[in-house]
């Protein structure tokens, strides 16, 4: 064979070149505005280098200026996918600080929110996933259910995105029995929705092509880039903060966590989907336990939160309580607390320093989709140019969060 | 988070060899003081000894306090998903004094060290990559410093004329900072026709 080699006629050599591209930041597949310079070898990435900030709205410096109450509101915008995940973790450090119980009802409220959230949050990323490798239909049939869970944050809320529900002590308004009602009948209704998608994509040949064995983080990888989330669960590490460090009333409700096997990007979709299922289970227990649990959805502790608009009417000391705290605000022991909530692309934290003053001396929010995507660049490395959109598909992305 | 207490904290004191100053609780959570030249061998220690196992780091930020001397904290918020318990190491520099870059013990420290310097303008040494991450291609200052206004000092704009994005210095007017404190309580100063009051 060697001997065959050395007799064929020489060639003449041809000058490689390496490619330097730019992905986005105006691209479909780039879940907003990320722009990625890639380093390519024919089509193979050799390496990656993501320039974020373009999204950058300078969050934690405005939040500086701003009374607590008056910062809820630029949660909402960080992850605009599940915003009320985001309000969670910064009332929950409020909540720490200043020693306030959440009655029981309230925290089933906010439990099922979250967990509407996730599901919110997984739909938009298992169906664009499903797009980013070629396939139109998902996200299109995925709409129509985000359409429906839109219309229970509007009716609890008044706003479709940008809720502002979760005040510090509970939740600003009680949930009407109608609504109840409502979310129990989508929760029957949407598990036909799960089986028509995953007969659409999980055993779909192609998406199978593009995404089983591609991007794969194993154990130790998952672990030393600080992932979290479905990041680390598809990796195999049995690892949720709803179970691991409950919060709210998450350790009286029953669900499963799913974990994956191989840490690709198929591995991650699979958890998306069942999570979405036992997301679904835990907002049937919320229905279940909100009728058998009657009572305040707010702590009665004036200082904190405001009073109701029918006690302002007659009495003095509401007046002046609701007058205080919608101009001065409450304020916040001094120290520096760390709450964080598993929200649905990891774990969302808020590390929050108070100066004793009504307004934060700083917050740092952690957002777990900043750690995942600095891995773009070992994860890509060797793969091909197509499966970029794949393995950015599958962290699951959302610019808000990342830019802050 | 039944681990959590004060024992721990004694216990890191006492491996760690003179880097960990102090360990105090607060809020239930546990936040110990380093010295900055010693924060790698620390955290690798935390992260390799079999006692504390705190695999990941979750968050590297920087805090501001211009009145003190060293006015950077660098903040390091750690997590053993083994033993189920979070900790915050915090070591003091100031706008000069590097800090030695632990990207080498957690590699995710990469980006959060580039976002401190971006935000604060700490310098870590040994970063692999010490750039700027979440502002603008430009930018000029390290706009969550405490001195930095809130509306920055730039605005830009799409000029018609020019075909192209022009940068301008900000023309708002300053952010206008209600005082709501009640003068009883913060208010540092006379209130109007108060000026004799104290007389």
């Amino acid at each position: 064979m060697a001997d065959d080699m050395t007799s064929l006629p020489a060639v003449p050599e041809t000058k490689v070149r390496k490619f330097n591209i730019n992905f986005g930041p105006q691209h479909p597949a780039a879940h907003g505005v990320l722009r990625l310079v890639l380093e390519l070898d024919g089509e193979v990435v050799e390496r990656v280098d993501p320039h974020i900030g373009l999204l950058h709205r300078g969050t934690e410096k405005l939040m500086e200026a701003r009374t607590y109450l008056q910062n809820t509101p630029y949660f909402d915008r960080l992850d605009y996918v599940a915003p009320m995940n985001q309000e969670h973790a910064f009332v929950m450090a409020i909540e720490k600080m200043l020693g306030l119980e959440v009655p029981k009802r309230a925290q089933l409220i906010r439990v099922l929110f979250c967990e509407i959230g996730r599901i919110l949050s997984h739909l938009l990323n298992v169906t664009t996933q499903a797009m980013d490798v070629g396939a139109l239909t998902p996200p299109l049939w995925g709409f129509e259910q985000r359409e429906k869970l839109m219309v229970f944050y509007e009716r609890a809320c008044g706003a479709r995105l940008h809720a502002n529900y979760f005040r510090p002590g509970g939740v600003h308004q009680d949930l009407t029995e109608a609504l109840i009602a409502d979310i129990d009948a989508w929760c029957v209704d949407f598990p036909n929705y799960m089986r028509d998608m995953d007969d659409l994509i999980t055993g779909n040949r192609i998406f199978k092509q593009r995404n089983v064995d591609i991007g794969v983080v194993t154990r130790e990888e998952a672990l030393a880039w600080g992932f979290s989330g479905v990041m680390v669960r598809g990796s195999g590490i049995a690892w949720d903060l709803r179970r691991n460090q409950p919060y709210e009333c998450y350790d009286e409700l029953e669900f499963d966590i799913p974990l994956g096997k191989n840490g690709d990007c198929y591995d991650r979709y699979l958890c998306r989907m069942e999570e979405m299922r036992q997301s679904v289970r835990i907002m049937r227990q919320c229905c279940a336990k909100l009728g058998t649990t009657p009572g305040p959805v707010m702590t009665e502790n004036n200082k904190v939160v405001p009073p109701r608009r029918a006690d302002m009417k007659r009495s003095m000391e509401a007046l002046i309580h609701h007058f205080k705290l919608y101009t001065e605000g409450f304020h916040v022991p001094a120290g520096e607390v760390y709450t964080c909530v598993e929200a649905p692309k990891g774990e969302f934290g808020v590390y929050l320093v108070a100066d004793g003053s009504n307004k934060p001396y700083r917050c740092k929010i952690r957002a777990p989709g900043f750690h995942h995507l600095q891995s773009m660049d070992w994860m890509n490395r060797g793969h091909m140019l197509a499966d970029v959109s794949a393995i950015l598909g599958s962290l699951d992305i959302v610019f808000g969060e990342v830019d802050r | 988070m039944s681990l959590l207490s004060q024992d721990l904290g004694d216990k890191i004191i006492a491996k760690a060899k003179g880097a960990v100053t102090a360990a105090s609780m607060a809020f239930g959570e546990l936040n110990l003081e380093a010295r900055a030249d010693q924060i790698v061998p620390l955290l690798t220690l935390l992260r390799d000894d079999s006692d504390f196992q705190f695999q990941q780091l979750v968050e590297l930020c920087g805090v501001d306090y211009p009145q003190r001397p060293l006015r950077f904290d660098v903040v390091y918020l750690l997590l053993s998903l083994t033993k189920n318990v979070r900790i915050r190491v915090k070591v003091q520099t100031d706008e000069d004094t590097a800090v030695p870059s632990v990207a080498s013990v957690y590699p995710n420290a990469d980006w959060c060290e580039r976002e401190a310097f971006d935000m604060y303008g700490i310098f870590f040494s040994g970063h692999p990559d010490l750039r700027r991450i979440l502002t603008d291609y430009g930018f000029h200052g390290h706009p969550l410093r405490k001195d930095f206004p809130m509306s920055g000092y730039v605005e830009v704009r799409y000029d018609d004329s020019l075909k192209r994005v022009v940068y301008e210095p900000v023309k708002i007017t300053e952010f206008r900072a209600f005082d709501f404190l009640s003068p009883w309580e913060g208010a540092q100063y006379a209130l109007p026709g108060d000026e004799k009051a104290k007389g």
